[in-house]
């Protein structure tokens, strides 16, 4: 290759002429991608990927009276290096049953949440999926519309539901079925059902662009073969929504695991979840040696479903491109 | 290899002059591992009309690709009208593509679609306005000059997509399944329009296409591709007679294969025995081989006929029995089924039967063709 | 067609059950609003009163003009590199990196919020002991967290539509002579701008919204509207925000219904030309 090229470097050869135009530009080329691509590149590396660098650091360092407040790992002293690895947030960690408790708490609202959302939100993504494509995309809209509104305003609402003297409790009350108003606010179920609320779009948005690829005729030759509504439903559309399932489920489950506002606005003030206690670490007991080393075992347990969904995704976009 | 290249220069220079146009040099194109355009060589004439004819995946986009510059050759050359564009960018290229799927610009008008090239070419705008009419005529377009690509049917966007490519005056136009897009009754009554466009132009081109009746009803030369290699290339007529392998054979139009070997070898004529067939087959012309080298013949069914009286001679005939009959309206095909299993079929006009009645299923007949009808395929 | 009445029956039941309980509580909220009482459940007759607080309320005023300032200029910025981040993950082919920065793509709409928030403040404040830049928090590093964010949300949308869209397009373009940054100006542009302004709008309302990495991220003086409701509703219900709330309900569905209407428009424009081309 290089050999004919240089062979074809002849000024009066126009074929030499064209393949040095060629060279230039296959060289140009790259240079520009690599500048296109750095920017977002850059970004990504310098404010997603290495803080977490700085919060491992960190995570190992000692709280200290200072501002900012903890000791810095490396140490310049009389000329000798120190460096100072304290393992005691982590031994912390793991020995006090607050944080474990804490953490299995979490994962396991989660769980929850993820199963009422995929229960709730399967038949409703189903059902707009299969209706007719002029009313497709308004009904989309509809489920969608509250998602587009303020998180916040969305956990509001049901705080003047679930209050004490709230709409739920006043139907109660006038239809006779309590004597006394029901503690809702600030108990595991209140924490439940506003994470239902707050995440069932993250569910059905996902189902409804995989259900939605789901041809018809496939339902209609399964009838064609005897088979019933319900075990077609669990024979051809389940299997072949598996992606959409998974992919909802990971989208309602990771994020679900480190929620901060819902246990902190409706929440019981006793069974903690791991995202308020980060933050109480943080902004309350100003410890941030400690509220970086919750912060790494929690991405510990969280970086295997974000690479399997993102593994996911991408071999779902790979097969698109083919297409 | 060497018999091939000959041929097809020969060809090549019959159309015009001795210099080719066009020489694609021994090219090669690797995937990988994969060896997609296997070692291709091919001369085109200067305003000859060619198509590179094969099954999808055969390799014959890539190598289109490759004169358009959407790829690089992994090695060989390119080399157009005297200067070598194997390196060039698509768009330092003086070629231009009309693609499969048109590839209108959704959000331009007609004339914007093909005023684009124009423009990058940075042409006065009064020129550009003047040679944008001249194509909207060409393409009897005019009325449609500010329509979007949407409100234009199948028919009319391919039009629009050749004007775009011709509007630059290309010293080569690639067709991409220039009518894959359009179906079938219209196919049929654009490919003509498009070769009558083509020739008023006066431009080189290349179409790729998997139609073989595209390819024979529009180009003077057809190359026969199968993966990546360029097996046969000759004029529509010389493809259909005379293929030089069993692949062209079988790709274009039907055929009665036969395996045999040479049993006499004369200059003048030769003698192929099969096992398929009761007795020897007599071709009335040398070929160049040696005796008892294994050789496949292949016989066209229009070219076989059927009788219920025994021929005479004493090769180029079988009996057998009726074994199927597909009815086509002005023709029949019936399938006779000889002793050795062999099934022989044979395209029969129903202007035939005048005299007689046409057999029926299991009735005995015989099978015929004259001496020069089987072709010998030696590969 | 008996089947498939049934699980109509059973959709519109689940669809019903379903809009109730997305709706419902917006609704309850609404009516609220309109309540004279400063107990928000306790209905003591109509009133206005508790919106004409609101617009007195300067903290809320100001609070809303930084949260809207900050959407603008963070929603364009992360259109502009989440633009390019697309592009790059569906065009530029396999470079060295590239399931490295796939993954910094998919990540971010994931982690929790907590977790992004505290790593980036973290950043910031060593990036202080280092270069003593930046001074301190606020409305620049709220902006770098929430580009951050945003830019994800916007590349998974722009990396869907391009790669969707027919690349022959963007070839003929080359082979009538356009170079690539021509192209992608000329005619890679103009075709993705409706995945363009949905992803703005998308990237505007997540910044307009976000509470967490901004909490983590933001100085004494820059206090976002999310951060004041959040303050306030700590204390427990409030009138005034349930008067906020519904003008946010109702911004927003003037807002999707219009936006949707356009996207529609645009869908079927795009349907019509597919089946031309087809």
């Amino acid at each position: 290759m290089m050999s004919r090229l240089l062979s074809l470097r002849d000024s009066r050869d126009p074929a030499g002429r064209a393949a040095r135009r060629a060279a230039w530009w296959q060289r140009l080329a790259p240079r520009g991608r690599t500048l296109v691509t750095a920017i977002p590149y850059g970004w990504l590396l310098l404010f997603f990927l290495v803080p977490f660098l700085f919060v491992l650091q960190i995570s190992f360092s000692e709280v200290e009276i200072a501002s900012p407040p903890y000791r810095a790992l490396v140490e310049r002293s009389e000329d000798v290096l120190n460096i100072a690895l304290n393992l005691g947030n982590y031994t912390y960690i793991f020995g006090d049953p607050l944080y474990f408790d804490a953490y299995l708490g979490s994962l396991e609202t989660a769980a929850v949440t993820t199963a009422i959302c995929l229960l709730i939100g399967y038949p409703i993504a189903y059902t707009i999926a299969r209706a007719p494509e002029a009313r497709r995309n308004t009904l989309l809209m509809l489920v969608m519309l509250p998602f587009w509104t303020s998180f916040l305003v969305r956990v509001y609402a049901w705080m003047g539901i679930l209050d004490s003297n709230g709409l739920v409790n006043q139907a109660l009350l006038a239809l006779g079925l309590v004597d006394a108003p029901l503690q809702l606010m600030h108990t595991q179920l209140s924490v439940q059902i506003v994470m239902v609320y707050a995440y069932l779009p993250f569910m059905i948005l996902p189902l409804f662009s995989n259900l939605v690829k789901l041809d018809g005729r496939l339902l209609e030759a399964a009838a064609d073969l005897g088979c019933r509504p319900w075990k077609t439903f669990l024979t051809v559309t389940l299997p072949l929504s598996k992606n959409g399932v998974v992919a909802g489920s990971m989208l309602v489950f990771i994020p679900a695991v480190g929620e901060f506002v819902i246990p902190e606005l409706v929440g019981t003030p006793e069974s903690l979840m791991i995202g308020k206690v980060l933050w109480m670490e943080f902004f309350d007991n100003n410890n941030w040696p400690m509220a970086a080393s919750v912060t790494i075992v929690m991405l510990a347990l969280l970086i295997l479903p974000i690479v399997y969904l993102h593994k996911r995704e991408e071999k779902a976009l790979a097969r698109a491109a083919r297409r | 290899m060497n018999m091939l290249e000959s041929s097809v220069n020969q060809a090549a220079g019959a159309a015009a002059g001795a210099k080719p146009y066009l020489q694609i040099v021994d090219v090669v194109k690797k995937f990988g591992d994969n060896t997609v355009v296997d070692h291709i060589n091919l001369n085109i004439a200067r305003n000859e009309i060619f198509a590179l004819l094969g099954s999808s995946g055969c390799g014959k986009s890539t190598l289109l690709r490759m004169l358009a510059g959407m790829e690089t050759p992994s090695s060989g050359r390119i080399i157009l009208d005297g200067e070598d564009i194997t390196h060039l960018a698509p768009y330092e290229r003086p070629i231009n593509m009309m693609f499969q799927s048109y590839a209108l610009f959704p959000h331009m008008s007609v004339a914007q679609n093909i005023a684009f090239g124009l423009k990058q070419d940075g042409l006065p705008r009064g020129e550009i306005a003047e040679r944008v009419e001249r194509m909207l005529e060409l393409v009897q377009m005019k009325k449609y000059a500010s329509r979007k690509p949407f409100q234009l049917s199948g028919g009319q966007q391919q039009r629009v997509a050749l004007a775009r490519s011709l509007a630059k005056r290309p010293k080569l136009l690639l067709l991409d399944e220039p009518l894959g897009a359009l179906d079938k009754k219209l196919r049929q009554q654009t490919q003509l329009e498009l070769v009558n466009m083509i020739e008023q132009v006066g431009v080189t081109c290349i179409m790729v296409t998997h139609d073989q009746e595209e390819a024979m009803t529009m180009a003077g030369r057809i190359g026969i591709m199968s993966d990546g290699q360029l097996l046969q290339v000759a004029s529509p007529g010389e493809i259909y007679e005379r293929p030089n392998c069993r692949f062209t054979a079988e790709f274009i139009g039907e055929t009665n294969l036969f395996g045999g070997h040479v049993v006499e070898d004369e200059p003048d004529y030769v003698r192929i025995q099969s096992a398929e067939l009761p007795r020897p087959v007599h071709i009335g012309h040398g070929i160049t081989g040696t005796l008892g080298m294994p050789v496949w013949l292949s016989l066209r069914p229009e070219r076989v006929g059927v009788s219920r009286q025994q021929p005479v001679g004493d090769g180029n005939w079988a009996a057998g029995t009726v074994h199927d009959i597909a009815y086509l309206g002005g023709f029949s095909i019936f399938h006779v089924r000889l002793p050795t299993g062999k099934v022989v079929k044979a395209s029969v006009p129903a202007t035939r039967w005048r005299e007689e009645a046409a057999p029926t299923w299991d009735e005995p007949v015989f099978v015929s063709w004259a001496d020069n009808d089987a072709v010998v395929l030696t590969q | 067609m008996n089947n498939a009445n049934n699980l109509s029956v059973f959709g519109k039941l689940s669809l019903g059950a379903g809009f109730a309980f997305l709706y419902l509580p917006i609704v309850v909220l609404v009516v609220y609003s309109f309540n004279a009482s400063k107990l928000v459940t306790v209905w003591a007759g109509f009133s206005t009163h508790w919106y004409g607080e609101l617009f007195r309320d300067e903290a809320v005023l100001s609070s809303l003009w930084l949260s809207l300032k900050i959407a603008f200029l963070a929603s364009t910025m992360s259109v502009v590199l989440g633009t390019i981040a697309g592009l790059v993950l569906a065009r530029f082919g396999p470079f060295r990196g590239k399931s490295l920065f796939a993954g910094m793509i998919t990540a971010p709409m994931v982690m929790p919020e907590v977790i992004t928030g505290l790593s980036m403040l973290l950043l910031f404040v060593q990036m202080q002991q280092w270069f003593g830049h930046p001074a301190e928090r606020g409305v620049l590093t709220i902006w770098v967290g929430h580009v951050t964010l945003c830019m994800a949300y916007v590349t998974v949308v722009i990396r869907a539509r391009l790669v969707e869209m027919d690349r022959s397009v963007e070839e003929a373009a080359m082979d009538l002579g356009a170079r690539p940054l021509k192209i992608f100006f000329l005619i890679t542009l103009p075709i993705i701008a409706p995945a363009i302004a949905s992803g703005f709008l998308l990237a505007f309302t997540l910044s307009l919204d976000d509470l967490v990495i901004t909490a983590f991220l933001s100085g004494p003086g820059s206090t976002t509207l999310p951060q004041l409701i959040f303050s306030r509703v700590r204390l427990g219900l409030n009138p005034e925000i349930n008067a906020l709330a519904t003008i946010t309900v109702l911004a927003v569905a003037v807002l999707v219904v219009s936006a949707n209407r356009i996207m529609v428009r645009a869908e079927r424009r795009r349907a019509r030309l597919a089946a031309a081309a087809a």
